[in-house]
């Protein structure tokens, strides 16, 4: 028999390695998938690896590709550290580029130097402003915010595609269903030659350092901490629950919008529907396997990223699904889950009478 | 009932020998006999730890026990093993269990509480006819009636309780243990219980009642066992012994009666006068009550009887409908961070519901009230010298053993982790106190502590408003006693001329003239 | 007037009850989750697992009965799979419906794609047939819809009734009620908590599963990337709606159909003038108003997402 007891302090050595460990664990069981189908296991890994880093290319690669995982694994962070289940980063994405597109393809044009600052403010707006319905309903009517998200996703996707069908339809996009360019003046400005990093990176572990602080330095993040925890004890201490919840949703639903910002504004140069691959539910994966630490947000997206750059640079030369890349994220998340286990617990075996 | 005198009964039924169980370093049960006759009820004693639960925990299989055996009589004079760490085992062979947290399911009814898991789970159709033909003999037998239609939720306490013994009879025990059975009983409930158990006892069934109520034990048991710290230290006919004898074999030494200090009252703290507020059972209504500093006011009641509406109040959870209510001589912002800037030192009823975050440390449990105070945040950031500062400080003042201020505080024990949150409500200048169950599951020795701080508040000018089930705690700490009873509140009258049976009574809602009469402040609040 | 005329149509009814007939299924696992006590979010990828491996059993040559077992057994596995989580190692819920709702996603798809690397159009196969029933046409309107529905969706009227005898009448059901309202009471009776509430993670999956299949076996004929389209997370709030009760979910999926056959007749009916999208969001807005209208008086099952650990109370 297997008991569980409770540890009473984690080895610091256990809670870094911990993530290592499931996500390697979630890679080696991906590959024995692979094997199962009977492809060459091996050689995958080496491409997988090879795709991720094996160039200064595949590094910038994969760090644009973590640039909108590390927003959203902080905005699932962040809303999960207070017991939010904001499932709707997808959604708020989208919000937050449609706004980006909406501000930043010539409707108004200034200086970069606030140009760019205001697409983010409006990406950011957009993005909090999608999560205030969900949260407010779960306040005031106690409408269950993981259903109401989850269907906010669905919702806030349609109405992209009617704008981009529509009103921001770009005239001179010979038919596409796509927004006009951002201007000049509104880009993120690239940060190597020839390669696709942007600025967005820079952006994006800023908000790391900042969520960072707020979390564990300020009365705010003391008060969402507390509320996650334990609610009624939040409130019997003086804690106005509402209130912070409320203020968590939009400081998720904010950092979920940048994520459509650096998208739109910093990689591709303007919307399309099909914008983010799922980006907004690879971020609750980025956040469990940061164990809803921010600093520790921008290196599980960087792995994260890491898988999925890699995964289709290998599905290409082997000519499999590039699906395979969200089958180890999904089992990233299921092995981090019980990863978790070990870190609050430590297994004693207990011979049975 | 058998005569009692020999400490062996005639027709053992149930045999414990020599159970051992260790949690890591703490030795729950040591090596513990344990004997039961037909018709004969036991009385297990001992002081929260000293390993009852563990003890029963075994009997009924949820924990396998490290060494020693659990015997029954086989009926034909034999014995035979209990197999281990089976619950369905210890059912089947007819012991019953009604645990002090009821195991019940509340949308379901009390038959089909009754008959879960009796009938077996692949069967097509349960046969709720027999099922309750059979009870009702069942509970004309006993005399243990209780509705069986309508969904538990809607359901008193006491009758709760009924169906759970009723739960363990239909299953035919022929042991029965009960776990505090009179703790959420007034004490007449816990008298109709007593009728019952006695009778049920006449018919032959072996009863384990486990209490640290002393008054309880010696007016139902044949016999009492003590357990301390784990082992067995007495093992007695229950003629013959009395109050202090029990208690301090539970304690290990000699317990003198605690009694209040002398009262110094000064300026009302507290006024209530005509309150209403709260809804269903927690309403409460035409609530008057002033606590001056310097004295403790306790309120008696089975819990359930407004007590909860009246703490939320004081707690700032709640406002009163109507009346008024005021606090410090003003009435303004009765919210929690308000109530606590005015120095108010609130302690939970439920402190892991309500008193803390288990996952946060010591530090962050100890400021959280005062998270905005200069003193430990500025500009909206926190200062997080000075709270750890001030965890040492209170780590040193209230001898709270812990790890360290860091540590997340679920990984105290219950009396340390009551003396961080009184540490909470004591710091600043706290003029009024509300203590709602202050030493629920606490040890002797961390509830001695917790009176100590209480009376020395008290002493120090605070106003205490003492909210408990435990009148024991109720007469040795209040100068004055109130009773609650279905949301209405007696005065307030001093605790010395009260008699237990006295508060019993008002408990069960029938207040005699002890309580009619308005005591000194009550006056001066009408006026 | 002839926005009200549609409702005197056989034929939309008989779509409201085909649109209606995968949320049955999917309402009713939801429900037998929530009701012993575990909250299932792995249904939006338990729907597209079940809608792939029924689909490709019977693409590969078993029978169409055959192909619903396929897609009830995998669904079960992914059942029992949450339940490893969330019933003996009690960890979250959320997240590991997420999990078992991205992991099934992704292997249903990625499994798709390693069946048929370069289709551009999607492979068919031989569905359910509509049964005809020419006999219930005595009845007007509804009569003809019911007889032109196929046996999976009178397979969810006869799991309805089913789960509605189970919980209700034998003591199986009452075990699974008792162990979503307060676990301890089973486990004082000497039944097991995993068990119960294994058992009903499997059967509960193995229903969403059979309504995911029903995309594929019955509405159509193939299976499309995207098809379930938040189908699950819908089910989720509908369980919520019927108030877990197996009659007001067969109602709540029936009203919830015919209001989306309704507004793809509307739409036609609007000719283009208002976009296609605002027709698309219609289930989605119309599952949060759901919520909206029972959330206040909502009675959640109370053991819901409450891991129970032994000798903890």
């Amino acid at each position: 028999m297997i008991r569980f007891e409770p540890r009473s302090e984690t080895p610091v050595v256990l809670l870094v390695m911990m993530p290592v460990i499931s996500a390697c664990a979630a890679l080696a069981l991906a590959l024995v998938i692979l094997a199962f189908i009977g492809a060459p296991a091996e050689r995958a890994a080496g491409l997988l690896l090879q795709g991720a880093a094996g160039s200064v290319f595949a590094l910038t690669e994969t760090l644009t590709r973590a640039t909108p995982l590390i927003f959203t694994g902080l905005a699932a962070a962040v809303a999960f550290r207070a017991k939010l289940w904001n499932i709707g980063a997808e959604g708020q994405l989208y919000a937050g580029a449609l706004a980006a597109a909406a501000v930043g393809s010539g409707a108004i044009t200034l200086p970069p130097y606030l140009m760019i600052p205001l697409i983010c403010l409006a990406g950011a707006a957009a993005g909090a402003l999608a999560l205030l319905g969900p949260v407010l309903l779960k306040a005031r009517l106690s409408v269950d915010e993981v259903v109401t998200t989850l269907l906010f996703n669905f919702i806030i996707l349609l109405f992209v595609q009617m704008m981009l069908e529509g009103p921001m339809k770009d005239p001179m996009g010979m038919g596409w269903p796509q927004t006009a360019p951002i201007i000049d003046e509104g880009m993120l400005p690239k940060l190597i030659a020839q390669m696709r990093l942007h600025a967005g990176i820079l952006i994006a572990l800023g908000m790391v350092v900042l969520v960072h602080v707020l979390i564990n330095r300020t009365v705010l993040g003391f008060e969402m901490r507390a509320v996650g925890g334990n609610a009624s004890a939040a409130r019997f201490a003086g804690i106005p629950v509402t209130a912070t919840l409320v203020k968590t949703g939009l400081i998720s639903g904010a950092l979920a919008g940048l994520a459509g910002v650096s998208e739109v504004a910093g990689l591709k140069g303007y919307l399309t529907s099909d914008l983010s691959p799922g980006f907004g539910y690879s971020g609750i994966v980025v956040a469990m396997l940061a164990a809803l630490n921010p600093l520790a947000v921008a290196p599980s997206a960087i792995f994260i990223a890491g898988v999925l750059v890699g995964a289709d640079t290998m599905s290409r030369s082997l000519g499999i699904s590039s699906y395979f890349a969200d089958l180890v994220v999904s089992l990233a998340l299921l092995s981090v889950l019980i990863g978790s286990l070990f870190t609050r617990y430590r297994l004693r075996w207990i011979r049975a009478a | 009932m058998n005569a009692t005198g020999s400490a062996v009964p005639p027709s053992p039924v149930l045999k414990l020998q020599g159970i051992s169980k260790s949690f890591g370093a703490l030795i729950a049960n040591d090596a513990i006999d344990l004997e039961l006759g037909a018709g004969e009820i036991v009385a297990l004693l001992g002081e929260n730890g000293a390993g009852k639960t563990t003890l029963m925990n075994i009997l009924f299989g949820h924990y396998v026990a490290d060494s020693g055996q659990v015997l029954l009589a086989d009926g034909v004079g034999g014995w035979r093993e209990l197999p281990r760490g089976s619950p369905q085992a210890g059912l089947a062979a007819g012991i019953g269990m009604v645990h002090q947290h009821f195991t019940l399911a509340e949308n379901l009814t009390g038959l089909e509480n009754i008959i879960l898991g009796v009938e077996p789970w692949y069967s097509l159709r349960s046969n709720r006819g027999k099922a309750e033909a059979r009870l009702a003999a069942l509970m004309q037998r006993t005399g243990l009636a209780a509705s069986l239609d309508i969904p538990v939720e809607r359901l008193g306490v006491g009758e709760r309780q009924r169906i759970e013994i009723l739960k363990a009879l239909y299953r035919d025990a022929r042991i029965l243990v009960l776990d505090e059975p009179t703790a959420v009983l007034t004490p007449q409930e816990a008298e109709g219980l007593f009728a019952a158990i006695r009778q049920l006892a006449a018919g032959g069934l072996g009863v384990l009642f486990i209490s640290h109520k002393l008054s309880e034990v010696l007016a139902l048991s044949d016999r009492l066992v003590v357990l301390r710290g784990g082992r067995k230290v007495a093992d007695r006919p229950t003629a013959g012994a009395d109050r202090l004898m029990i208690a301090n074999l539970m304690v290990g030494r000699d317990v003198a009666p605690e009694r209040p200090d002398k009262a110094n009252p000064g300026e009302a703290v507290l006024e209530l006068a005509d309150v209403r507020a709260g809804a269903g059972r927690n309403a409460v209504a035409d609530l008057s009550l002033t606590v001056r500093s310097g004295e403790i006011v306790g309120i008696a009641g089975v819990s359930g009887n407004g007590q909860q509406t009246l703490a939320a109040m004081v707690a700032g959870l709640e406002q009163p409908a109507s009346g008024s209510f005021r606090l410090l001589g003003t009435s303004g912002d009765a919210s929690p961070s308000a109530l606590v800037a005015r120095g108010v030192g609130r302690l939970a009823e439920d402190r892991h519901r309500d008193g803390m975050v288990g996952d946060m440390s010591m530090t962050e449990n100890l400021v959280i009230e005062r998270r905005h105070d200069q003193h430990f945040s500025r500009f909206g950031f926190q200062r997080r010298q000075a709270m750890r500062q001030a965890t040492e400080t209170a780590i040193a003042d209230f001898d709270i053993r812990a790890p360290g201020p860091e540590a997340p505080l679920r990984l105290l024990s219950g009396g340390n982790i009551q003396k961080l949150l009184l540490a909470r409500a004591l710091t600043g200048e706290a003029r009024l106190i509300l203590a709602n169950q202050p030493t629920r599951g606490l040890d002797v020795g961390a509830t001695s502590e917790v009176h100590a701080r209480l009376r020395r508040a008290a002493a120090s000018g605070a106003g205490v408003l003492l909210i408990s089930e435990d009148l024991d705690e109720l007469f040795a700490l209040s100068h004055r006693i109130a009773v609650m009873h279905a949301g209405h509140l007696t005065p307030a009258v001093d605790s010395a001329g009260l008699g237990i049976s006295v508060v019993g009574l008002a408990m069960a809602g029938q207040a005699g003239p002890e309580f009619s009469g308005c005591s000194e402040p009550m006056r001066e609040a009408a006026a | 007037m002839e926005a009200f005329d549609i409702l005197l149509q056989s034929s939309f009814w008989a779509a409201a009850i085909r649109i209606a007939t995968p949320f049955i299924f999917g309402v009713l696992g939801a429900l037998i989750c929530e009701r012993a006590g575990v909250l299932n979010l792995g249904i939006e990828g338990i729907f597209v697992a079940g809608a792939v491996s029924g689909w490709l059993a019977v693409y590969l040559g078993v029978d169409l009965w055959t192909g619903v077992l396929a897609a009830a057994a995998v669904g079960a596995c992914l059942g029992l799979l949450h339940g490893c989580f969330t019933v003996l190692l009690g960890l979250s819920q959320h997240v590991t419906g997420i999990g078992i709702t991205l992991f099934a996603t992704s292997a249903a798809y990625f499994g798709y794609r390693v069946a048929f690397p370069t289709v551009t159009s999607p492979p068919r196969i031989e569905a359910f047939k509509p049964l005809n029933l020419t006999f219930l046409e005595v009845a007007p309107i509804i009569g003809p819809a019911l007889g032109q529905q196929t046996a999976l969706t009178w397979l969810a009227f006869a799991c309805v009734i089913l789960t509605s005898f189970v919980l209700y009448r034998t003591p199986l059901g009452l075990a699974i009620r008792a162990v979503g309202d307060n676990p301890a009471s089973v486990d004082a009776q000497g039944l097991s908590v995993a068990a119960l509430r294994m058992g009903a993670l499997a059967v509960g999956s193995a229903l969403m599963a059979v309504g995911g299949a029903f995309l594929t076996m019955s509405a159509f004929n193939a299976f499309f990337f995207g098809m379930i389209n938040g189908r699950g997370w819908v089910c989720i709030a509908l369980t919520v709606f019927a108030s877990w009760r197996p009659g007001k979910a067969l109602l709540g999926a029936l009203l919830f159909g015919a209001f989306d056959a309704y507004q793809v007749r509307l739409q036609t009916l609007a000719g283009g003038v208002v976009p296609s999208q605002i027709f698309l969001m219609m289930p989605f807005i119309l599952s949060i108003i759901a919520l909206i209208l029972v959330a206040r008086k909502a009675d959640y099952p109370r053991a819901l997402m409450k891991p129970f650990i032994k000798g903890e109370r």
